[in-house]
């Protein structure tokens, strides 16, 4: 294998670094791949056919299916290590390549922000340097001219439309700037100089789209009590997803192809234009049956022009059929209708006598040469005009006509490259670009230094919101659905988004044991040597997976997190399927920028507290009813050891709440130092 | 990119001959812009000489399309050569937007 660039290590910090990956490596990994197949589905399929209790299915058939999701979790992970790369230095950088180095920032502090676009300003390759200030701070605008930095805000037509937070200040900038790629960066992450030359490279191949570099905090202390490195993610799962063509884009790090981009807002448009022209048109007959019941009775005006907008929509409908161009149908409507109105206006001007009065407001009434109040032609014109026509009167079909256009009267913007149907733009962007055919490059090299947030609070809303994002590209765009994606590019998605309902079997399995414990229930028909000779092989290989493909590197934090954080990732679900479903806000709070002051804020950690102390309690009884003679020495055992187990990974919670920030002494308990830097930061859940 | 326009009896023509990417997109977006202020909402952009178009190309074309629309007029395109007939096909912008042959047909029939 040819050697692998190595990062810059300044501080000596154990940031990740391009390890390369030998054939050998790969092939122990394949092997325990192929191991962990074979004991994970000899234990699972003898637990559904042969070890189910019946006599207590409510727990027995929830923890075996609970079992089942986590064997599909471990063989999805086994897939995507299947294909581990490690990549090779890519060619340097085409010199012409043009660049705008994006900024984001909402609301994070001026001295923050003017960091992280300073270290951009410094990038070695020739760039434009853009703050994106979604906050419109003048403070920060005047910092940005003062350093020669490029400024944007949102331009005026985003005024009364959807934002689109992140996706949609990012879609802002696209319009206003012109790099042939773009590399976007958090407000805190600080690039390396050499951050392009190391990364351009990868573009010669005119079919790559994202190049994604790892997420690293340089305010982490070694320990990361608040799990915020994500080793695992940023290493063998990006790695993994890279050699299917599934890495997929993180939000910030990454460089990517203005071209695709474009293609990508491109085709949402039309596919979305198409789609509104055909909901409107078929929602027109019933408009317009429901706007002549509505109005019989009323003025001959009313009813001719229903019968114009019928006509319009129905020729409309026949152009459609015969794959007319929709600029060309939607013109061609609006037209006959707004010349039918105006005639129809024109011959019925008496009728108009008694909105004389309201109009000469506007003064367009000429007084004539009998005295006589008489109508001009531009208030013709301005009545036939859409606000004062009368199906201006008529809301339904008023809606039917305004739908039938080509501008996007919904958005701002009637292109909007990154997608904006989720909270993780991100990744919903990335699976649009891998569906038309563009590749995607995970570059395994930390070349932008991040801050991640100092305290629990802001880390549980940071993983809510990732985990809600998450579902809501599962529910709205699931990637086992998607055209133009291969079936390992589905499944990669998808494995992304499986670790996510996570917490439901969690529940699970923090239920089982206290259920066996308290009651003497046992969800297995015997705890035998049947059981354990099929188990114990499962988890063993299981585990020495993860620490093969993950070459030494720590992975018990994110394993702790993602069990512990079970009331998250369910909240998240819940949320996310509520607001695509039923059209719920997702309703989770800012993400507070600054720490909390005050004490260790307990309540967060709530249901983890009380299933702890349920946990506690049931062992002393499970304990009591041994010594009783009321249960079985080998169930009590395996049980109170699963309680330990559980109960060793939820400690990391009480570590994360009296966590009080990072301090480069490494003492961690200075709050002075660092009450600035707690930032929003971009974070895969259970993954880690 | 040289972009020029004349405004004509019904209609303004914007002709915009050599490369209409993401460099020259903003300018063809300032022009209609120009061109619609000065009261001309009835627009034919010639691409007669437009040799290449990529993506940032036709986003522009669909903020000119929205501007002239919202300004009561229409935005149509003429003499589109092989390549950027390749590319409204790749991103299916065909079905938005019909080819004319000639800048004088785009509003012949309207």
């Amino acid at each position: 294998m040819t050697e692998t660039p190595r990062c810059p290590d300044p501080d000596g910090a154990d940031a990740p670094q391009q390890r390369s990956g030998s054939a050998v490596q790969l092939f122990g990994v394949r092997l325990l791949v192929l191991l962990t197949l074979l004991a994970g589905v000899n234990y699972v399929a003898w637990r559904w056919l042969a070890s189910l209790n019946w006599d207590a299915w409510w727990i027995a058939v929830p923890l075996v299916a609970a079992e089942t999701y986590s064997l599909i979790d471990v063989l999805l992970f086994g897939m995507t290590v299947w294909r581990l790369k490690s990549r090779t230095t890519p060619a340097p950088a085409p010199a012409d390549a043009t660049v705008d180095v994006f900024i984001t920032t909402y609301n994070e502090p001026l001295e923050l922000v003017m960091t992280t676009a300073l270290a951009a300003q410094k990038i070695r390759h020739p760039h434009s340097t853009w703050i994106l200030d979604d906050g419109d701070r003048p403070a920060l605008r005047q910092l940005a001219a003062a350093s020669g930095l490029g400024y944007v805000t949102r331009s005026a037509e985003w005024s009364g439309m959807p934002r689109h937070a992140k996706a949609g200040n990012l879609n802002n900038a696209l319009m206003q700037t012109e790099g042939e790629f773009l590399l976007i960066l958090d407000a805190d992450q600080i690039p390396e100089p050499d951050i392009l030359d190391k990364t351009l490279g990868y573009f010669n191949n005119r079919k790559v789209a994202l190049v994604q570099t790892p997420q690293y905090f340089s305010n982490v202390p070694a320990d990361d009590p608040l799990g915020s490195q994500a080793p695992l993610f940023y290493g063998p799962i990006q790695q993994g997803k890279d050699g299917w063509n599934a890495a997929f884009f993180c939000g910030s790090n990454a460089i990517l192809r203005r071209e695709a981009l474009m293609q990508l807002g491109l085709s949402g448009y039309v596919k979305e234009t198409e789609k509104s022209i055909r909901r409107a048109l078929s929602a027109s007959r019933a408009a317009i049956r429901k706007a002549r019941k509505a109005s019989t009775g009323e003025s001959l005006l009313i009813q001719h022009t229903l019968d114009e907008v019928e006509a319009a929509t129905e020729e409309a409908r026949r152009r459609l059929d015969a794959g007319d161009s929709l600029s060309e149908i939607t013109y061609r409507a609006r037209r006959r209708v707004d010349q039918a109105v105006q005639a129809l206006v024109l011959a019925d001007v008496s009728a108009l006598q008694a909105d004389l009065k309201e109009i000469a407001a506007m003064a367009p009434v000429e007084v004539g040469d009998a005295g006589v109040p008489v109508v001009t032609d531009d208030a013709v014109q301005r009545m036939a005009a859409r606000d004062w026509s009368p199906l201006g009167a008529i809301e339904s079909v008023q809606a039917v006509l305004d739908a039938l256009s080509v501008e996007r009267t919904d958005e701002a913007q009637p292109v909007m490259p990154l997608a904006t149907i989720s909270v993780t733009e991100d990744m919903a962007t990335s699976m649009r670009m891998h569906a038309m055919g563009w590749q995607s490059v995970y570059h395994h090299e930390v070349l932008a230094y991040g801050l991640a947030p100092e305290d629990i609070g802001t880390m549980l809303t940071q993983r809510l919101r990732w985990a809600q994002g998450t579902i809501q590209v599962f529910l709205r765009e699931n990637p086992l659905l998607q055209r133009g994606l291969k079936l390992g590019q589905r499944l990669m998605y998808f494995a992304t988004m499986w670790t996510y309902l996570s917490g439901f079997a969690a529940v699970v399995y923090f239920a089982a044991p206290i259920i066996y414990l308290l009651f003497g229930i046992l969800p297995v028909t015997s705890l035998s040597a049947d059981f354990f000779l099929r188990f114990i092989p499962f988890m063993v290989v299981n585990q020495l997976l993860f620490a093969v493909a993950g070459r030494g590197i720590p992975t018990w934090r994110g394993q702790q997190y993602s069990l512990a954080l079970f009331p998250t990732w369910i909240k998240a679900c819940t949320t996310a399927a509520r607001n695509v479903w039923f059209g719920h806000p997702l309703g989770f709070a800012v993400t507070p920028k600054d720490r909390q002051s005050g004490g260790p804020r307990w309540g967060l950690i709530r249901p983890q507290i009380a299933v702890s102390v349920v946990l506690f309690i049931a062992s002393v009884v499970g304990i009591g009813r041994l010594v009783a003679g009321m249960s079985e020495p080998i169930g009590t055992l395996v049980n109170v050891f699963w309680v330990v187990f559980d109960l060793i990974v939820m400690s990391i919670l009480v570590r994360a709440v009296l966590y009080r920030g990072y301090s480069a002494g490494g003492s961690g308990d200075d709050p002075d130092t660092s009450n600035e830097t707690s930032t929003e930061r971009a974070l895969r859940g259970p993954e880690l | 990119m040289d972009l020029s326009y004349e405004v004509k009896d019904s209609y303004a023509e914007i002709t915009a001959a050599g490369r209409l990417n993401m460099v020259s997109a903003p300018k063809l977006r300032e022009m209609v812009a120009e061109v619609v202020a000065s009261g001309s909402a009835r627009i034919v952009i010639n691409l007669e000489a437009t040799g290449f178009m990529d993506s940032s190309g036709l986003g522009a074309l669909i903020g000119c399309l929205k501007a002239a629309r919202q300004a009561g007029g229409d935005l149509r395109i003429a003499a589109v050569q092989p390549q950027v007939q390749m590319v409204l096909g790749l991103t299916s912008m065909d079905k938005v937007l019909t080819s004319y042959p000639s800048a004088a047909e785009a509003f012949g029939d309207d």
